[in-house]
């Protein structure tokens, strides 16, 4: 039996928005703080999906958007809990602890070091840009491996949830609504991008860059815009993580983090609204409850991603389904 | 003011010289037939004119030199591109194509349908799924979707059943009619070249041979020079 598309992603919605409510009535505060870690990472992905998704870009270094974003909460937050001066040279700060100011920063940075490093990679395609976008992210997390007066190895850690003007972050469904919405609003913006003219270019530039030449469009401006919306987009996730753990560490810009990326979307399905989210859901349910019976758990994501690049190309909503293709 | 300008233009892929000094030019409206045989550089000029491969010579378009320009900036100035081989998007539907290359002016989806029925009754649809007609279409439909100053059909017929041909033809008789917009055609039926061209350009092995109004071709010139 073939599902609907769009049916499937109100179901995974309000899934998403019932297991919080429901956990909250039971008092489970766990289950909470795991959905909105799933939402967190669903978020990231979604940045994540804007580049390979539509245009067909596999960057292998977008936890350095992660990390920027979750570096640039622990950064702020921690000269606003140490009363410390942050001092940039042109322009000095004692941090904030406020959330939306924190955001803004965080998707200030990514946007501006995915503009500067897609600059630089975006002439390059297929495994060298695979490569360098992985290269970028390796610097970055060497850089905050050495970088001791925010924790180096052993990272940041901060003691207090930062604010958001009306809601108390510390109960956690209240931190659960934050994000779901954010959630929710990326992804009703990744729906207009995808159908807006750039969003058909940037998927007309993954088919063909020369096609897309000769009607007049610069592929290396379509996809550099891409990936500053992506790298924003993944840094607001990254903040959201590290407010999530109270936590930044240089494994924020691991590698691993950037394959798990790509991972939640193939599982989910590249190039779909709801692929991500999908993936994210997986991937924390498996993390969850294999990883409480096993530290080995990493091989049965394989199997499934496995089965999923053999048998079902589309990923989960892909099968469900019954189109291969992202278009609905 | 001529709209195009070629004069004395090469290229070479690499090591191998592929255009050894074509001159044409075209003025704003006039419908102009690139003939040669197979080889003789038509769809050479094509991507020299359109800066998909580097050339040497004069390269105008309303005056402003093309040579220092990308081909996308090309198309902004008013070149729109059917390629050889109906080039669409296939994984994009009808109407995504179209408005993935739309830029403000008269063509709009509304006209485009007008002037291809087929491509409105299949705008939901997939590329890939379309007919080779019906691709055809759409890479003419997407061009103008551009609002181009010069459209270029390259082989736009090539491979297709005689009536989808007719309705191509029909569709660029209606072009030169009702729009004014000049075109270069390149295609291997002289007879319907022969019908809407103002004027022909001959290339044999890289090099315009003979440029006269379409009236002016004899059959023995086009004997000589085109083989039919």
């Amino acid at each position: 039996m073939k599902l609907n598309e769009r049916a499937i992603n109100t179901v995974v919605l309000l899934g998403l928005l019932a297991l919080p409510l429901y956990a909250l009535v039971v008092d489970e505060p766990f289950t909470i703080t795991l959905v909105t870690r799933a939402v967190i990472l669903a978020l990231a992905a979604v940045g994540l999906n804007i580049v390979l998704g539509i245009g067909g870009l596999v960057s292998f270094g977008h936890a350095l958007f992660f990390g920027i974003g979750g570096y640039a909460m622990g950064i702020l937050a921690y000269h606003a809990q140490t009363y410390t001066t942050l001092n940039l040279g042109f322009f000095s700060t004692g941090g904030t602890k406020l959330m939306p100011v924190i955001w803004l920063v965080a998707m200030t940075v990514s946007a501006i070091v995915a503009y500067v490093i897609g600059k630089l990679t975006l002439r390059t395609s297929g495994v060298y840009f695979i490569m360098i976008t992985l290269a970028f992210a390796q610097m970055f997390y060497y850089f905050t491996i050495s970088w001791a007066q925010y924790g180096g190895e052993d990272g940041l850690s901060i003691y207090i949830r930062n604010d958001f003007p009306g809601l108390n972050t510390l109960v956690p469904i209240q931190f659960f609504a934050i994000c779901f919405v954010i959630l929710c609003s990326v992804l009703f913006l990744y729906a207009r991008l995808q159908a807006s003219p750039f969003g058909l270019a940037l998927n007309a530039t993954r088919q063909s860059a020369t096609r897309v030449e000769a009607v007049g469009l610069d592929p290396m401006k379509l996809k550099l815009l891409a990936f500053v919306i992506s790298g924003a987009v993944t840094g607001l996730a990254g903040a959201l993580f590290a407010d999530l753990n109270r936590f930044v560490s240089p494994t924020m810009f691991s590698w691993q983090l950037s394959g798990e990326l790509i991972v939640l979307i193939i599982i989910g399905g590249v190039g779909r609204l709801m692929g991500p989210v999908i993936g994210a859901c997986v991937f924390v349910a498996l993390e969850h409850f294999l990883g409480g019976l096993t530290s080995f758990w990493h091989i049965y994501l394989g199997v499934i991603l496995l089965c999923i690049v053999l048998f079902a190309r589309g990923g989960i909503l892909g099968l469900l389904t019954g189109k291969e293709g992202a278009h609905v | 003011m001529n709209l195009l300008t070629l004069q004395g233009l090469t290229a070479s892929y690499g090591s191998s010289q592929a255009l050894f000094g074509v001159d044409l030019s075209m003025a704003e409206g006039e419908v102009t037939a690139l003939m040669g045989r197979n080889g003789m550089g038509k769809s050479t000029t094509v991507k020299a004119i359109c800066r998909m491969i580097n050339a040497q010579g004069e390269l105008r378009l309303l005056g402003q030199d093309l040579h220092s320009l990308p081909s996308h900036k090309v198309s902004r100035l008013g070149v729109g591109l059917v390629p050889e081989g109906r080039r669409c998007f296939p994984d994009l539907t009808v109407r995504e194509n179209l408005i993935a290359a739309a830029r403000p002016g008269d063509w709009t989806l509304k006209t485009v349908a007008d002037l291809f029925p087929r491509l409105g009754e299949r705008a939901g649809q997939r590329a890939a799924s379309l007919s080779g007609g019906e691709q055809q279409m759409l890479a003419i439909g997407r061009a103008l979707m551009t609002n181009p100053r010069l459209l270029i059909l390259d082989e736009a017929t090539e491979g297709l059943a005689p009536l989808i041909r007719q309705e191509i033809w029909s569709a660029v008789r209606k072009l030169k009619q009702e729009t004014g917009m000049a075109i270069l055609l390149i295609d291997k039926s002289l007879r319907e070249l022969s019908l809407v061209s103002d004027q022909a350009v001959i290339l044999e092995r890289g090099k315009t041979v003979w440029a006269d109004r379409m009236t002016a071709l004899t059959p023995d010139i086009s004997a000589k020079f085109v083989g039919v």
